[in-house]
């Protein structure tokens, strides 16, 4: 392995974010060419099955994690690292971050239809998303988007790595579902008044 | 400070603060064209001037000044607040449907989201990562007050009374009593058995009679006989001897 290698391989075993190429050849002062095929080489050497950490492309940059197979134990050591832990409700506030970020409170409440206040705490508190200005709408609430903490929780390279919101797109026959059960509500209403 | 008092010079009007109240009240001065912010500030300057804040007149202004606000915002935005009363239940319908369809489509993500959560946990360094509470050393339950410690702990630091020793007298216990009193057995034995001659005295006698029986041991007068520690001693008159003592006894 070249010296290049190594000192890649030291910089991002020492940093805590993912490293970007262009982070990587300002420091090593290298051509950004040839820090990609230090990178290469490095994936190859960190890749599932091979090594206890895995070489990663995430969150637009290169960070090293722990291999699937050593991840459990990991994770026991960490103080709540699993994104597993989160709830529907929070799944679904992180949802709504991940697609419309910048996006406040309000919003999220009015999708949601609840309150999104501890929601949003929790989520904050797991760093997986942060402040980001106010918004311009009455009441200039504050606005929130995701972190490459959320980025590196669910192995995203980039936002580009969410599927499109087209997927979640609701089929005809979801429509007509719950076209009845609004229906079906609104008669019950009808019935008790 | 009285708010009658507050005199204000604005655009639209110029003159006492509740004047102009009456007057927006009366709709002979468009709210409208009233800069509110103008108000509050006139206000404070005037409360800063004076150098005291009378919270009376203070909370009547705030009450004033919000109303005046609600007043304005309503008639400048009044279309949009009237816009939930006046929705048709067919375009509520349509709304409450929009809403539920974008709903679902966030939910959707958040399900992608979860099943990709849960496929393994994705560890990495994230700066110095908080580690799992350790576990805390076994705490044995006391039932004691830790109180009742400090109380104990405050007894025992006071000194105890002094006791005046004083009266008591000190027992005195010659040893020529005892060289006189061994003399006087082996005038009428050979010899004697050392703890038989003691027995019954306190432990200072004993020593005083132990220290007589060295002392004549070292004028030469008896020769006394040990088997072994703590065996019994034999005390016969020197020159005797000790099989010939013990076979007398």
């Amino acid at each position: 392995m070249s010296e290049l290698t190594h000192t890649v391989e030291a910089l991002l075993f020492v940093a805590s974010e993912p490293l970007s190429v262009g982070e990587l050849a300002a420091v090593t002062d290298a051509p950004p060419e040839r820090v990609e095929r230090a990178l290469d080489a490095l994936t190859d050497r960190y890749a599932e099955d091979r090594s206890g950490v895995v070489l990663e492309r995430v969150a637009g940059g290169y960070g090293f994690r722990a291999s699937k197979a050593t991840a459990e134990a990991c994770a026991r050591l960490l103080d709540r690292p699993l994104a597993r832990g989160l709830s529907q409700a929070a799944l679904e506030t992180l949802a709504i971050i991940a697609y419309l970020q910048p996006v406040s409170r309000p919003e999220i409440a009015r999708i949601r239809g609840v309150a999104a206040d501890s929601a949003v705490a929790g989520l904050l508190e797991r760093s997986l998303i942060e402040e980001a200005g106010r918004a311009e709408t009455p009441g200039t609430p504050v606005v929130y988007r995701t972190t490459t903490v959320f980025e590196r929780m669910f192995g995203l390279d980039g936002m580009e790595g969410l599927p499109s919101p087209s997927q979640f797109e609701l089929t005809d026959a979801d429509h007509q579902a719950l076209r009845a059960r609004l229906h079906l509500v609104a008669d019950q209403r009808a019935g008790e008044a | 400070m009285i708010l009658a008092d507050l005199a204000l010079d604005l655009d639209v009007f110029q003159g006492p603060f509740d004047l102009l109240l009456a007057l927006v009240l009366r709709e002979e001065v468009e709210l409208a064209d009233v800069p509110i912010a103008e108000i509050v500030v006139a206000y404070v300057a005037a409360a800063y001037e004076r150098d005291e804040l009378d919270l009376e007149s203070a909370s009547e202004f705030l009450v004033l000044i919000a109303a005046l606000l609600e007043i304005k915002v309503r008639q400048l935005f009044g279309d949009e607040f009237a816009d939930d009363e006046d929705m048709t239940p067919e375009q509520a319908h349509a709304e409450l449907m929009a809403r539920l369809i974008e709903y679902r489509r966030f939910q959707g993500a958040a399900g992608w989201l979860g099943e990709r959560g849960s496929e393994f946990p994705r560890v990495f360094r994230a700066g110095p990562a908080p580690l799992v509470p350790r576990p805390e050393p076994v705490v044995v339950e006391f039932s004691e007050d830790p109180w009742s410690l400090a109380t104990c702990i405050d007894r025992l630091l006071i000194p105890p009374p002094v006791i005046d020793v004083s009266s008591v007298r000190r027992p005195l216990v010659p040893v020529e009593t005892f060289v006189a009193h061994f003399r006087e057995i082996l005038r009428s034995r050979r010899s004697f058995q050392f703890e038989d001659a003691v027995a019954g005295l306190d432990r200072l006698a004993q020593a005083a009679a132990f220290l007589a029986l060295l002392e004549m041991t070292k004028r030469g007068e008896v020769d006394p006989q040990q088997e072994d520690v703590f065996e019994p001693i034999h005390v016969a008159a020197a020159g005797a001897a000790v099989r010939e003592s013990r076979a007398i006894a």
